[in-house]
């Protein structure tokens, strides 16, 4: 359709005319005469170098620090690997009085709590992250995220006593009975409402997960650039749907990233844990029974380790818990970085 | 078909900060108009109120009257309502980087409830031929990204994505800013063959390309518009002094 020519302009727009005595009132800056550098003289290499070095040391240490570590776990772990070989991770039984040890009650704990606390942490995450960075009020912005960012400063353990004395009551009298009378028919939810168990380390991994994954959440939607948000806007998107489209769609790689930042967080976690999953080596289907995690049995069995075969099956799940939060850590890392440095990591489909 | 503009006693704030002093146009319909003027003169922030786009900014807010056709776009009409007539094309290219080239065309129509796959395939493919695109995706219309397309395509991309809802008025801040002057000529090219349909306002700060593609230009200067006129009269012979000294380059 248009291979025309375009249109030859009417006339031309005047070539723009130059000369300082021609631009009104408009002063030419006045450069001050250059005088003799200031700078001379010879600089020494040697502090340089010697700041390269140390620098080049202590990124080394790192590495070499992370090295030791998997080293002294694989090691460590040795006796009960020769024992059980793959066979430690699918075996359920955990006795130390006959030496028999299976990491599965534990997998199975670590993996369920976790799960459990995404299914309640990521809805409330996202909500608060997209209140704050598209709805609140200029004002309550910073307050709102500050305060956030303040629930991940309190102490784990902290957080495990709150849960005993508020938590684990509230649920045994109130949520529980509620849940078993309405959603008792899954067998998710049945058994004596003890209030400390599965549910209750679920809910307390979740409080503690929401301000890493909200923040960062809110701090990918932050880099999602303007023009996207207007460019919904301007096809006649409502504010929902300029969210969904314009916003949380090009956010969603780093969303993903937040959300397995905070998982890692909820696989390492201890001692809250510790406080409320009632600590009992079974793998129970209700979410009331109570259960044991990687980190928990790590931190309640390890002084108490007496055989050689015991301390080293403990110390083949940490290696087990290390494992797991690296890859998953790296993972996010890597998907929160797609975000934040390049384009937004395209879709597939 | 495009309809008219009629904007009387516009004013526009950022918070204390007021940009557009007592404005009154009125645009033409199926007609091309110019917007120029210096940097920060308010052009930008005109163009955003007939879309009410300006209020999207914190703390931003409007008083005057504006009628675009029959639609009082101050009074009581939802800003979705409007934007779905009144379409916009920004000074850089945005297209939907998580979409297809398809999706992004069809994205205003979908955000509208509309799904019929053969009706929404059919007005892809003419958006396309409108904003002179077709035969450059037509072979990745699914596969490709849209952010996958050079500067100029997914400029036009946009121009497309604008008029796959059949606006009446297209809005353009700036369209050619940030591309090259092979695209440029493309997008001119486009703007004339468009404004038969569609009443366009382009904001540029290129003189030529106004005189090009515009039969009415406006200028602009710290927030009030100065002049209104035929882009002929505005080049050839300004009623005002300060039209004159910005149309000959003597500030600015």
């Amino acid at each position: 359709m248009s291979n025309q020519a375009l249109p030859r302009p009417r006339f031309n727009a005047p070539e723009p005319e130059h000369g300082p005595s021609e631009r009104g009132s408009k002063v030419a800056p006045k450069v001050e005469p250059r005088t003799a550098p200031l700078l001379q003289g010879k600089v020494s290499e040697i502090p340089d170098a010697f700041f390269a070095a140390a620098m080049r040391l202590c990124g080394f240490a790192v590495v070499a620090l992370l090295g030791l570590i998997v080293y002294q776990l694989v090691i460590g772990s040795h006796l009960s690997w020769h024992a059980f070989g793959w066979k430690f991770f699918g075996q359920s039984d955990w006795n130390p009085v006959e030496d028999q040890y299976g990491a599965l009650p534990f997998i199975y704990g670590t993996i369920i709590s976790s799960i459990l606390a995404l299914i309640i942490a990521v809805p409330l995450s996202l909500g608060v992250a997209v209140f704050i960075t598209e709805m609140c009020p200029v004002t309550l912005r910073g307050i709102l995220s500050f305060l956030t960012e303040l629930l991940a400063a309190i102490p784990s353990v902290v957080y495990g006593l709150w849960a005993i004395f508020i938590l684990v009551p509230v649920l045994r009298q109130y949520v529980q009975p509620f849940l078993a009378t309405t959603l008792g028919w899954t067998t998710l939810f049945s058994g004596p409402p003890y209030g400390i168990g599965m549910l209750a380390a679920g809910v307390i991994l979740a409080i503690m997960i929401i301000p890493i994954i909200s923040s960062i959440t809110r701090e990918v939607l932050t880099v999602v650039p303007q023009h996207q948000r207007e460019g919904v806007l301007a096809l006649g998107a409502t504010r929902w749907e300029m969210i969904r489209l314009g916003v949380l769609r090009n956010a969603r790689a780093g969303i993903v990233g937040a959300i397995i930042l905070g998982l890692g967080r909820a696989l390492g976690e201890t001692m809250a844990v510790t406080m409320v999953i009632g600590n009992r080596p079974e793998i129970a289907k209700s979410l009331f029974a109570p259960g044991y995690t990687m980190a928990s049995v790590l931190a309640n069995e390890f002084t108490e380790a007496t055989g050689d075969l015991y301390l080293s099956a403990l110390i083949e799940i940490g290696l087990a818990l290390f494992l797991v939060t690296i890859v998953v850590n790296a993972l996010a890392r890597l998907m929160v970085w797609s975000v934040t440095r390049g384009q937004p990591a395209r879709s597939l489909a | 078909m495009g309809v008219g503009i009629n904007v009387e006693h516009l004013n526009a704030f950022y918070g204390k900060t007021q940009a557009l002093f007592d404005v009154n146009i009125a645009v033409a319909a199926n007609h091309a108009t110019a917007l120029i003027g210096p940097s920060g003169c308010g052009k930008s922030t005109f163009i955003r109120c007939l879309n009410r786009m300006h209020e999207t900014i914190p703390e931003a807010r409007v008083e005057g009257a504006v009628r675009i056709g029959d639609l009082g776009v101050y009074n009581g009409t939802s800003a979705t309502q409007l934007r779905r007539r009144v379409g916009m094309v920004f000074q850089k290219p945005n297209p939907f980087p998580t979409m297809s080239i398809y999706d992004n065309v069809a994205a205003g129509l979908k955000l509208n409830g509309f799904r019929k796959r053969k009706q929404l395939d059919e007005i892809v493919h003419k958006s396309l031929h409108s904003s002179a695109l077709w035969d450059e995706v037509k072979d990745h219309l699914h596969k490709k990204s849209g952010a996958s397309l050079s500067g100029g395509q997914q400029q036009r991309l946009c121009i497309a994505r604008a008029l796959a809802v059949q606006p009446e008025v297209l809005l353009m801040d700036e369209p050619c800013s940030a591309l090259d002057p092979i695209s440029t000529g493309k997008i001119e090219e486009l703007i004339f063959q468009l404004k038969e349909q569609y009443t366009i306002v382009i904001v540029t700060h290129n003189m030529q390309q106004a005189a090009r593609v515009a039969e009415f230009t406006g200028f602009f200067l710290l927030g009030k518009m100065i002049e209104f006129d035929k882009t002929e009269k505005i080049f050839t012979n300004p009623s005002d002094k300060r039209t004159e000294d910005y149309v000959t380059g003597r500030f600015g």
